[in-house]
């Protein structure tokens, strides 16, 4: 009698999954990492250095895992969530007190935190051990782009409790742009930008109103940064990770002495 | 505490603290178990016919730890105080801190740090360190205004990150230390010892899955245990006092102290990132690829400590606990009075100049004179700043190839254009230090103030 883990294995849905045996010898486990599509992200034998926990600090997988911690309490989150001046707040009042698995926010909010340190503290390793030289040049480029990704997601994130900490962390964050030289109306410069004596940058033309969608931190802004902080910076950013995880492939593998 | 008085405080943190003993005597001891078993147990004094070792000692601070830990959890003033940093000692530290001292200490003590490098590193003195740090937290606890600000939930991971940063650090040097041995030694660093392949599955995926167990069980723990803060309704019209940027930002915030908003919120930034990414191109150094040194680049490897921990990290440290109302600076025990008035009279560097050295007005064209004659005589009056600013950013650099064989050998190696633009971006980086002495020193604002164009550095 073949045990039911037998027959499952053996069975032909199974086997249109799987491929190969289980990896339990050398060649299967080599197979396991070819034939798997999320297992393919990784080569198939790597230097004993590469996977030393005191080498790599293990922070630029943490953070690769909070960012999928991020889209998957994110996205419970839009289910009950609306970005408008009406619902933002009691949308997360509720989530605290009443709903369900509540606690998403609270895994949301920390995960980003945590993803904020571990991506510092992923550059910082990377530098260190100067990874970033040739032939590596290129990707830690792309990593300090994703740095910057980073911070904006955690940004645009912040504005969404519209809560007072909300509105004013932005407020204040936002207000530099007005001061960018010629294109904030209060930034130096500004003046060049004038035809027939109208400028041509003012409070509802510059960036900052750009940023915001509107003259202050109001319901466009909030529309706005619920967009990138859902849609248009996670996009980028995924691009940017597989460019970033296939470029360590291509330029050698993780690093080590040459 | 703001609406509590001392005994309701001092019962919300004592459940807290007396865990956190706890915790802090299980970590000794099992690091007294660990020293003892691995045999890694230094000898510290002979006594008669015994050695007592680190072992005895980590096991002696858990022990004190144990004793702790029912104080902790009392949540009784009079007992309490015994766990507390006396009140003479937080008067001191509230009196002597200010941004001068909290800059120009950070300063030094990562110089020492530096400098003494190899005896920081080794692992007892750093044990040492560690638990002089948590304990220093832990006893200052008790005073409502340090906890307030250290409790509040999203300073929580400002906390972790500098205790992070610290271990990561540590670790960081002590491996760089151990390959600069080596190497002085003739030997190829560590990591190269390791070249030996493995398989991926299971030597790596395994550690992926523990990673990720570990770590879904931590942020639920955290998540279930610090709720997410939520305050009032936003409001348009209520501004709170102080208004924080995110705390990743606060290192920004606190440089529109120095800068107008269009160098501290958008060319500063800028240049942050131009200049981290540019660091592969600058950096032509071949050694040190794929291994931990720091002797082998030293230069690099100041210029991005002083960049990231001092100029990056401190400032959030100063920026998070230390500014607040109106963006005063607060000692670490002191409360947060939105009425501290501190009375500053800045000065531009052109009125310095013309007014309190030479003692005539500052330049100014006749009025109705034309735009070209008010830009000249703008320049003019502007004109001890725009020297110092132009001599800065180009001529420190060719003076720095003349007296220096490391420049000049930098130069020699990069190029013009590359050795300019690496300059360039250090002094930039350089300046914010310098600006913040000039201000408090000399209580100087701006080097080139041209409010007529916004335009103020």
């Amino acid at each position: 009698m073949a045990s039911l883990s037998e027959i499952i294995r053996g069975s032909q849905i199974w086997k249109s999954v799987f491929r190969h045996p289980l990896p339990v010898d050398r060649r299967n486990r080599i197979a396991v990492i070819l034939t798997n599509f999320f297992l393919h992200l990784h080569p198939v034998s790597i230097r004993k250095q590469g996977i030393a926990l005191s080498y790599t600090w293990c922070m630029g997988g943490v953070t690769f895992f909070l960012f999928l911690v991020e889209t998957v309490t994110g996205v419970l989150l839009m289910f009950y969530y609306r970005p408008t001046l009406e619902w933002a707040y009691q949308d997360i009042l509720a989530l605290r007190d009443v709903t369900s698995m509540g606690v998403m926010r609270e895994l949301h909010r920390w995960g980003a935190h945590g993803m904020v340190i571990t991506v510092w503290l992923h550059m910082y390793r990377v530098f260190l051990t100067g990874s970033y030289k040739p032939p590596r040049e290129f990707n830690w480029v792309v990593g300090v782009i994703l740095l910057l990704l980073t911070l904006l997601l955690s940004f645009t994130g912040y504005l969404l409790p519209w809560d007072q900490l909300a509105i004013w962390a932005i407020t204040v964050g936002s207000n530099m742009a007005r001061a960018t030289p010629i294109l904030g109306h209060e930034g130096p410069g500004a003046q060049l930008l004038t035809v027939d004596g109208i400028s041509m940058i003012t409070n509802a033309s510059d960036a900052r109103f750009g940023l915001l969608g509107a003259r202050f931190v109001g319901e466009e802004t909030l529309n706005r940064f619920y967009v990138l902080h859902c849609v248009a910076i996670p996009l980028a950013a995924s691009v940017l990770m597989a460019i970033h995880f296939w470029r360590i492939r291509k330029d050698g593998g993780i690093s080590g002495p040459l | 505490m703001h609406g509590h008085n001392e005994a309701e405080f001092l019962k919300e943190v004592a459940g807290f603290l007396g865990v956190y003993y706890l915790a802090l005597a299980a970590m000794n001891m099992t690091a007294a178990l660990y020293v003892w078993k691995s045999g890694k147990a230094l000898r510290i004094v002979k006594l008669g016919g015994t050695a007592a070792t680190t072992a005895h000692l980590w096991l002696l601070l858990g022990l004190v730890f144990l004793l702790m830990a029912p104080l902790g959890f009392s949540g009784d003033a009079a007992t309490m105080r015994l766990v507390s940093v006396p009140e003479s000692f937080r008067e001191i530290i509230n009196v002597a801190m200010g941004p001068m001292v909290y800059t120009v200490g950070s300063v030094v003590g990562l110089v020492v740090l530096f400098v003494l490098r190899r005896f920081f590193v080794k692992p007892t003195v750093a044990w040492i360190g560690l638990n002089a740090s948590l304990l220093l937290m832990g006893l200052s606890m008790t005073d409502p205004d340090f906890a307030d600000i250290v409790r509040k939930a999203d300073n929580v991971p400002i906390v972790g990150l500098i205790f992070m940063l610290g271990f990561f650090t540590w670790l960081g040097a002590y491996r760089a230390i151990e390959n600069d041995d080596r190497a002085k030694r003739g030997l190829p660093p560590v990591e190269a010892e390791q070249r030996e392949k493995v398989l991926v599955w299971p030597d790596l995926v395994y550690i992926e899955l523990i990673c990720m167990v570990f770590l879904t069980a931590f942020l639920l723990v955290w998540a279930i245990v610090l709720k997410a803060p939520l305050e009032e309704p936003a409001s348009a019209v209520k501004t709170p006092n102080p208004s924080k940027a995110p705390w990743y930002f606060l290192g920004l915030q606190e440089m529109l102290v120095y800068y107008d908003p269009w160098m501290a919120g958008v060319v500063l930034p800028s240049l942050i990132i131009v200049g981290l990414a540019a660091i592969p191109y600058l950096d032509f150094n071949k050694k040190g690829n794929g291994y931990y040194t720091i002797d082998e680049r030293k230069f690099a490897y100041v210029m991005f400590q002083f960049g990231f921990l001092l100029l990056w990290v401190t400032l959030i440290v100063m920026g998070t606990f230390l500014r607040g109302p109106n963006w005063n600076f607060f000692g670490p025990y002191e409360t947060w009075d939105p009425h501290k008035v501190e009375a500053l009279n800045n000065v531009d560097l052109s009125e310095f100049f013309w007014i309190r050295w030479l003692h005539m007005p500052r330049p100014k064209a006749p009025d109705g004179a034309g735009i070209l004659r008010t830009l000249a005589m703008i320049v003019y009056r502007e004109s001890p700043g725009i020297v110092l600013l132009v001599g800065y950013l180009a001529i420190v650099p060719h003076a720095l190839v003349l007296g220096s064989r490391f420049f000049r050998d930098l130069f020699a190696r990069m190029g013009f254009l590359r050795y300019m633009v690496l300059a360039n971006l250090l002094l930039m980086m350089m300046l914010l230090p310098i600006k913040m002495i000039c201000r408090w020193g000399f209580n100087l604002k701006y080097f080139v103030a041209i409010p007529e164009y916004m335009l103020n550095f």
